[in-house]
């Protein structure tokens, strides 16, 4: 661990990455006590620009709605979805690769076969689709990131569980009577658990800019305050009220970047062999 | 036989008079008036097609009887005068001498009876539903024309206008087959500018009618109509003076103030007293709660909508009264207040048998300004208490819900054609409130007596009668609650301040150019 922690801060830009997120985090917590009101409530007149009125720090909105509670509320919509939707990817991606990979043959073909099928439609697309169907709440909407972002977790998963069936430690396992249960949970996934790890930091980012594509198309919940909410909203005043749309697209923007740097920075730590030499 | 009543008057005079008396200046001869129509219009052939974008072209080539000043009492257009018997079952219209079509033939009240009795009555559906009403139509001469009504219809003297009651010229339609003549492609009528040449998803020229009978008018040698699909691309046309006049609508809510702001430009909220657009929130009726009168005073208190009209309106409309316009004949002032007082609301929602049931509003999908509205209406009764959900949709959505009452709240507007007869009954009338469109007696309001006093008041002849009627209705309607009513829209219309005289009548825009003119300094 000590050794994971030391090799993760070698990467610098991991680390203000963490830092950022830490930040976000503890918004997203305080959000509440900080602004007990709904971001929804009407406090001041339309259009307040930021720095004019105290208490309202970022100005308000075309509703006269407080720009930082919703700033504040939105951190908490995103990283909720971030964190559901790429969990439930996972949930169905994993399963589905590591039975690819384990068992070969007819059922890898078939499950890589029903991968293929998802993966050649643009997930974006996709996505609309889905929600044009169903109704546009937030369960529908991390429900339609997840169908969309599991196949690139059920491909890696089967490349990292295809390499390591054939280790003698599986074999040692197989010969020892153990099934196949036991041997992908217990000795194959601990092992392909690193690549996973990076790769869900990065899906946390990816559904996030997907939610707010989405909310900024207006397919998101209109009932929740969101930053693709707050942008898509504040695109028509563009001309008139710029930071409407720029401060929730600098906060997506931070957020993101942090995921991906510590992705990066996960990956180093949890491959040290491929550790870039040049630093 | 007749007895002229007081109000029909024939006033020549007036014509010249009334739009023109307190302008500035001396009106000048010359000039072209560039003009932006949205969306570009199927056809110019007004007896086919009335729908918006198609009035205001078609405006400048055809008339009617009748023109409506702002108040929506009549002028004399095409019929110099009229009268009315005292049963209120004739209706004489003496029509104007001298006037001749574009292609140079004579208007006559041949051309008249044809107009309405044939061709409109084909294709008109509205007209039609009037019509009705008619029991003979007789030309006694070449300039008079009688009406004889089965029963008195006091909106009849209100339905002589351009987009109801074209004339068109029988020599060039009669015995042919309307819907396909070639001769739609180049509209020919008695008005104040004629069709030139029309680009497709471009622009439609006219030129001034130069035979045309009212002396020196119009003013203008040419009217460009441009098209221009994109709502910002034609804030832009104005802003560079590609185009000079914006009609009501015609751009974004949130692109108004800065244009508004520009050197030289004007805005006039006039010109749809006519239509007398109301916006309102279908309750529906037939779910718990809302069937509970408290449940619907608590929500009307609830709204705020002097903030909707400064904040999503650009201050511009009027904040509603009740289910009729202040632009309607007969709207009644003094109903049951039903103004914001949240306090009240919240004592109102506490007695009542709401109980934390989640209600559904169905926002209305015509964009930003409306997705904004349905947000500040959600909030405001969060407010009281409530629990509001909003439920998005597109157009068909829309449709499809409010014909299948699949909704608690939904927003809407409508236009009520100045009268209660013909714009305002239809939407709480009890027999119109089947399931399947999304234009009826939405809410499914239903209250027998009213439904009686309906029908006899679009029958009455004496208009103090009516008035006295639609009162009772009003009052009766208002303390209901049967919808929220929201606001009547103001739609700018936004044109160059040396472009005089654009709206002059209740049609605005829709009503021809033949008053304007253009102050070339």
């Amino acid at each position: 661990m000590r050794d994971f922690w030391k090799r993760f801060r070698y990467n610098r830009g991991a680390v203000i990455g963490l830092f950022i997120l830490a930040l976000v985090i503890i918004t997203a917590i305080l959000a509440p006590i900080v602004f007990p009101q709904s971001p929804w409530k009407m406090v001041q007149r339309p259009f307040l620009p930021p720095f004019e009125q105290e208490g309202l720090l970022l100005g308000t909105d075309a509703l006269g709605r407080d720009v930082l509670a919703g700033l504040a509320h939105g951190a908490y919509v995103s990283l909720l979805v971030g964190l559901v939707s790429t969990i439930v990817a996972l949930a169905i991606g994993v399963p589905v690769g590591a039975c690819a990979g384990y068992f070969a043959g007819r059922i890898d073909d078939a499950l890589m076969r029903f991968t293929e099928f998802f993966q050649t439609i643009p997930s974006f697309a996709l996505a609309i689709v889905l929600l044009a169907i169903f109704q546009p709440s937030l369960t529908f909407v991390i429900i339609a990131i997840a169908v969309v972002s599991w196949p690139p977790v059920a491909r890696l998963v089967r490349g990292e569980v295809l390499s390591l069936r054939t280790r003698e430690f599986v074999e040692a396992a197989t010969l020892s009577g153990l099934g196949n249960t036991q041997i992908i949970l217990r000795h194959i996934l601990p092992n392909a658990l690193p690549p996973i790890i990076v790769l869900a930091s990065l899906m946390i980012a990816q559904a996030i800019l997907l939610e707010s594509s989405l909310s900024f198309l207006g397919l998101g919940d209109p009932n929740i305050m969101s930053w693709g909410y707050m942008i898509g909203a504040a695109r028509t005043v563009i001309r008139t009220a710029w930071w409407l749309s720029f401060l929730p697209g600098m906060a997506i923007l931070l957020t993101v970047l942090a995921l991906n740097l510590i992705g990066e920075g996960l990956n180093d730590a949890l491959n040290p062999r491929l550790t870039r030499k040049s630093e | 036989m007749f007895k002229p009543m007081k109000l029909a008057v024939a006033a020549l005079a007036l014509v010249l008079a009334g739009p023109l008396a307190a302008q500035d200046g001396e009106p000048q001869s010359g000039g072209t008036l560039n003009v932006v129509v949205q969306p570009e219009p199927p056809s110019l052939m007004i007896g086919l097609i009335q729908n918006g974008p198609t009035q205001m072209v078609a405006g400048d080539i055809y008339e009617s009887f009748l023109r409506y000043n702002f108040d929506l009492t009549p002028e004399p257009q095409l019929a110099e005068s009229w009268e009315i018997s005292d049963d209120g079952k004739t209706y004489t219209f003496h029509l104007r001498e001298g006037v001749v079509f574009h292609d140079g033939e004579p208007f006559t009240s041949e051309d008249a009876k044809f107009s309405i009795d044939v061709f409109l009555r084909e294709t008109h559906s509205r007209m039609r539903t009037y019509l009705e009403h008619v029991e003979s139509i007789e030309t006694p001469d070449d300039h008079t024309i009688v009406f004889n009504l089965k029963n008195p219809f006091g909106p009849f003297l209100g339905i002589f206008e351009t987009g109801t009651a074209p004339m068109l010229p029988k020599h060039i339609y009669e015995g042919t087959d309307f819907a396909n003549n070639p001769a739609n492609n180049t509209p020919i009528g008695t008005g104040p500018f004629k069709f030139d040449e029309w680009v497709k998803g471009s622009y439609i020229h006219f030129v001034k009618n130069e035979d045309y009978y009212m002396d020196g008018l119009p003013y203008v040698d040419e009217v460009y109509y441009h098209i221009i699909p994109d709502a910002a691309s034609r804030a832009v046309a104005y802003e560079t003076g590609k185009v000079d006049v914006l009609s009501g609508g015609s751009i974004e809510n949130f692109d108004v103030p800065r244009v508004r702001e520009m050197d030289n430009t004007c805005v006039t909220e006039k010109g749809f007293e006519y239509f007398g657009p109301h916006s309102w929130i279908w309750i529906n009726l037939n779910n718990k709660p809302l069937d509970d009168l408290k449940v619907r005073q608590a929500m009307m208190h609830a709204l705020d909508r002097q903030f909707a009209r400064d904040a999503l309106w650009n201050g511009l409309g009027k904040v509603a009264t009740g289910p009729v316009s202040s632009a309607t004949k007969f709207y009644a002032e003094d109903t049951p207040d039903i103004g914001y007082d949240p306090e009240k609301a919240k004592a109102l929602l506490e007695e009542s048998s709401y109980d934390g049931e989640t209600i559904r509003l169905l926002g209305l999908p015509y964009g930003e300004t409306w997705q904004r509205w349905a947000e500040a209406v959600k909030q405001n009764l969060t407010e009281i208490g409530m629990s509001v959900e909003i439920v998005p949709s597109d157009v068909a959505g829309w449709n499809q819900k409010v014909s299948d009452r699949d909704f608690d709240l939904a927003f809407t507007y409508l236009y009520q054609y100045g009268d209660p007869a013909l714009g305002v009954s239809r939407s709480y009338m009890g027999d119109n409130a089947e399931p399947g469109s999304p234009w009826n007696n939405v809410a499914n309001y239903q209250n027998p007596e009213l439904d009686k006093l309906w029908d006899e008041a679009a029958l009455m002849a004496d208009p103090e009668e009516r008035r006295a009627a639609y009162k009772t209705i009003q009052d009766q309607i208002v303390s209901d609650v049967p919808n929220l009513w929201l606001l009547e829209l103001g739609f700018p219309t936004i044109y160059r301040c040396n472009i005089k005289n654009p709206v002059n009548t209740a049609f605005g825009v829709n009503d021809g150019f033949r008053f304007v003119w253009i102050d070339q300094k």
